[in-house]
């Protein structure tokens, strides 16, 4: 019954956006103002009838009701209801269903945020965004359909996929991987709906773009760390990034966009990079289109991808048609993008920010070819091959490093025209910090050249951008006689743009530095323990205590409890574990984490004796891991700031 | 609208949907079985389901495959908590007993489940004319190879892996590959 109810809302939200999206731009383009309403209209309906499948699948995830195919497939009595819950994007069908939905709700946002604003792009661009439902909805009532009746009902189900079911993390990472996805279609629809609205070259719809762009970036810099950080903590090997396609995937539209998020300034400020801008709001929402389709085609194998079916041939349809239908609309108005103002000195923000779209590029280039590479060399010389860490590694740390460096010089460089003298003075003491920090990691036994780099030049841009918020409090506390921190705070809230990016960038530096600290100065080891024997690691000894098993209804669970010693004293008890899953033939790993700022002590259970008698314990430590975490909550902060709108409208910037 | 350049911009996306179009035929999990041509791993295991006349076997009894020499083995994994299970077993039932009096045997392996619920799910599924029996520790499966369920598996009379077919398996696809068993046999002994 409710099956049948969430397959009709399914089919009357396919035929809201077949009005909204297909009919509705024609009467518009024919001037009828009516179907403005109509348009809202859709988007708001869509949005209600999505949401009511969408709540259904999840009530019939909670009810166990196997009468539901796509219950049958991921859910089990045994499992816990809040693994239970997120199991609605454990596989393919749901995955979609859930898509569609922040997809209705990024819609609805749009048109009820902008409800009063006068003019036809608002209304072209909910246009787009029901095109875009529309693909969704036709998954969903076709190939993708959750909602197939499954007869006779099954007693019981396998339950959501080990790895989806072993970790809290999983209730984050995938939403915000979603949301992040998803809302970079709002500034590709804003984007086409300027285009249909023929008001390509007013800045209404760029400042929307830009801050639209903002919070999906924002949604996808917390899920790329949160997938960071689940990988490091589930996956047993003490890493956090592999360079897998379908990380790569999600990384890739995040360069576009963080390239757009620079340049967009440039438009605003001075009029140019207007055509380049369009670009790249396109292509981040075709990459994501792209990366969406590597993970649910099956085209490249990873430990992420879904299972496939006739679902990829729904997906190249339609990057074909955003792909050609894109580039049609962007070179067919080219010329009506015509730059206003010129560049005027290579010593300039404007430049800085140049030299930064133009390492982002080819950042992105890099990734893309190194990810879509199996293919073309399939497609070319017939063979199975993948260029793996070393290609990325080599090939993107000088671009990384550079961009280290920019992000010290841009702030401190006015628009147009720079003095080298007062850059000089300006960049004194930052120069000084960086010098520090590079004489202090070879002193600490760095030597691979591009981690002496980066200590130096995350040590240069961060006190550059400190010390941006330090210039401009300290010009407020002249004026106002204010404490400096106060005036800090006031600076900063009163022009948040601005120093919202100032933290992102101390973000990505301290992030950056955790990554170097962590990688170059990791140290491993693995023994096979008796019960009181003990490993050194760095100083750290790891002693076993005990191997023991435990029963729980939907998992067989063994863990050895580790004690951590420093000096002879116990500084933590440590246990890590193997999940067994009736559905899976390999163990989960669980491993247990101890950190601390200076950096984790990491245990991993790689084999048990049957007996509890021993068990063999990988051992890992590495510096300064949290600080990745920690960089990541600053990158996010700092978005925050950027979307938040001025306090007051004293600041040098104006907000769409 | 610049129509000459729109159609050129255009132009330029052929050549990567015709890329990801190309890797959509090719399956990156498509790992070759080295099995086919090769003796199947031996098994000897338990009973939990007999089956029904004619091609029931006790309960408790080993079905090993060293004694089924002479016959063609059709061995199917499945579980009672898979879903393309159900699409097969009834393609599977009819088969086997298309073939009930010649020397084909039946086995259905039960894989990562407890036999209750095995036993359960044949009767929900309003039976199972052959045999299905244990496997305890996934043994059988891993020395099968086994990548999901449903996989079966056809065995020729002198126990080497003849055919191995991943996800639910239509019954005409089964009666070729023994029937053209049966009849090289044939053409073997005369």
């Amino acid at each position: 019954m409710t099956r049948l109810l969430a397959l009709d809302a399914l089919w009357f939200a396919l035929i809201a956006s077949v009005v909204g999206g297909v009919v509705a731009p024609f009467a518009l383009a024919r001037g009828r103002l009516r179907w403005v309403a109509v348009v809202q209209g859709a988007v708001y309906a869509n949005f209600a009838l999505v949401t009511v499948a969408t709540v259904t699948m999840m009530v019939a995830l909670l009810r166990h009701d196997f009468s539901i195919s796509y219950v049958a497939q991921v859910g089990s009595r045994a499992t816990p209801a809040f693994y239970t819950a997120i199991s609605l994007w454990g596989a393919l069908e749901g995955s979609i269903l859930f898509w569609a939905w922040v997809l209705a709700l990024y819609a609805a946002a749009v048109v009820y945020i902008n409800r009063r604003r006068e003019g036809l792009l608002v209304p072209y661009t909910g246009v787009v965004l029901l095109l875009i439902a529309l693909f969704f909805h036709v998954l969903l009532v076709g190939p993708a359909n959750p909602f197939h009746a499954v007869s006779p009902v099954p007693a019981d189900g396998p339950g959501p996929n080990p790895l989806l079911q072993n970790h809290i993390l999983m209730a984050v990472h995938p939403p915000l991987l979603y949301l992040g996805y998803v809302g970079m279609s709002v500034p590709f629809a804003f984007a086409v709906g300027a285009l249909l609205a023929g008001q390509i070259a007013s800045d209404e719809w760029i400042r929307a773009a830009r801050r639209w762009t903002v919070t999906a970036w924002l949604m996808l810099t917390a899920a790329i760390i949160a997938g960071m950080w689940w990988s490091y903590e589930v996956l047993g090997w003490g890493g956090y990034w592999a360079w897998d396609p379908v990380e790569n995937a999600s990384f890739i539209p995040w360069l576009t966009a963080t390239a757009f998020l620079h340049s967009v300034m440039v438009q605003e400020r001075r009029g140019m990079l207007k055509l380049w801008n369009l670009n790249l709001i396109v292509g981040t929402f075709a990459l994501t289109i792209l990366g969406t389709f590597l993970t649910r085609s099956g085209i490249i194998s990873s430990v992420h991808a879904f299972a496939s079916g006739t679902i990829g041939y729904y997906f190249l349809a339609f990057i074909a048609v955003v792909l050609v239908a894109a580039l049609v609309l962007v070179a067919g108005n080219s010329e009506r993008l015509r730059t206003d103002g010129r560049f005027d000195s290579p010593l300039s923000r404007d430049a800085v920010f140049l030299v930064n779209n133009l390492l982002l590029t080819v950042f992105m280039f890099t990734v893309l070819t190194g990810t879509l590479f199996p293919l073309v060399a399939e497609a070319v010389r017939g063979v199975k091959v993948s260029v793996g860490e070393p290609f990325f590694n080599r090939m993107t740390l000088p671009v990384m490093v550079l961009l280290l460096f920019l992000m010290g010089v841009g702030p401190a460089l006015p628009w147009r025209r720079g003095d080298p003298a007062a850059l000089r003075r300006r960049l004194m003491i930052p120069a000084g910090f960086g010098i520090a920090a590079a004489v202090a990691a070879i002193a600490l036994g760095t030597r691979a050249p591009y981690a002496v780099l980066t200590f130096l030049f995350a040590g240069f841009s961060v006190a550059a951008n400190v010390g941006e918020f330090v210039h401009g409090g300290r010009g407020r506390r002249t004026a106002r006689g204010e404490p400096l921190h106060l005036a800090i705070w006031r600076v900063a809230r009163g022009t948040p743009r601005r120093f919202g990016g100032y933290l992102a960038h101390i973000g990505v530096l301290v992030f950056a530095v955790g990554i170097a600290a962590s990688s170059t100065f990791r140290t491993e080891s693995e023994a096979n323990l008796k019960l009181g024997e003990s490993m050194e690691v760095d100083g750290i000894t790891a002693r076993l205590r005990e191997v023991w098993g435990r029963e729980e209804p939907q998992r067989q669970v063994i863990g050895a409890t580790v004690a951590i010693e420093r000096g002879g004293d116990t500084v933590a008890v440590l246990s890590p574990r193997m999940n067994f899953y009736p559905t899976s033939q390999q163990p989960i790993p669980t491993p247990d984490v101890r950190s601390t700022l200076l950096g984790d002590t990491y245990l991993n259970l790689v084999a048990f004796r049957p007996d509890g008698s021993g068990a063999t314990i990988k051992m890992i430590r590495e510096p300064l891991v949290p600080w990745i975490w920690i960089g990541g909550g600053i990158i996010c902060l700092g978005a925050v700031f950027g979307v938040i709108p001025p306090r007051s409208r004293g600041g040098e910037e104006v907000q769409a | 609208m610049n129509w000459r350049r729109a159609f050129l911009a255009a132009l330029s996306a052929v050549p990567v949907i015709l890329l990801l179009a190309w890797g959509l035929t090719r399956d990156p999990r498509e790992i070759v079985s080295p099995l086919p041509g090769r003796p199947a791993p031996d098994f000897a295991l338990t009973v939990f389901a007999p089956g029904e006349p004619p091609l029931a076997r006790p309960l408790g009894d080993t079905l090993a495959l060293a004694r089924l020499r002479g016959s063609v083995v059709v061995l199917n994994f499945w579980a009672s908590w898979c879903l393309a299970c159900r699409d097969e077993h009834r393609d599977l039932s009819a088969a086997a007993m298309a073939y009930a009096g010649q020397p084909v045997q039946f086995v259905g392996v039960l894989y990562n489940d407890i036999e209750s619920a095995g036993s359960d799910w044949i009767r929900e599924m309003g039976g199972q004319v052959y045999p299905s029996v244990t496997d305890p520790g996934a043994r059988t499966a891993i020395a099968f190879g086994l990548y999901g369920v449903p996989e079966t598996f056809v065995i020729d009379q002198s126990g080497r892996v003849a055919y191995k077919h991943t996800g639910p398996i239509p019954e005409a696809l089964i009666r070729r590959k023994v029937d053209s068993l049966l009849i090289a046999n044939r053409g073997a002994a005369d």
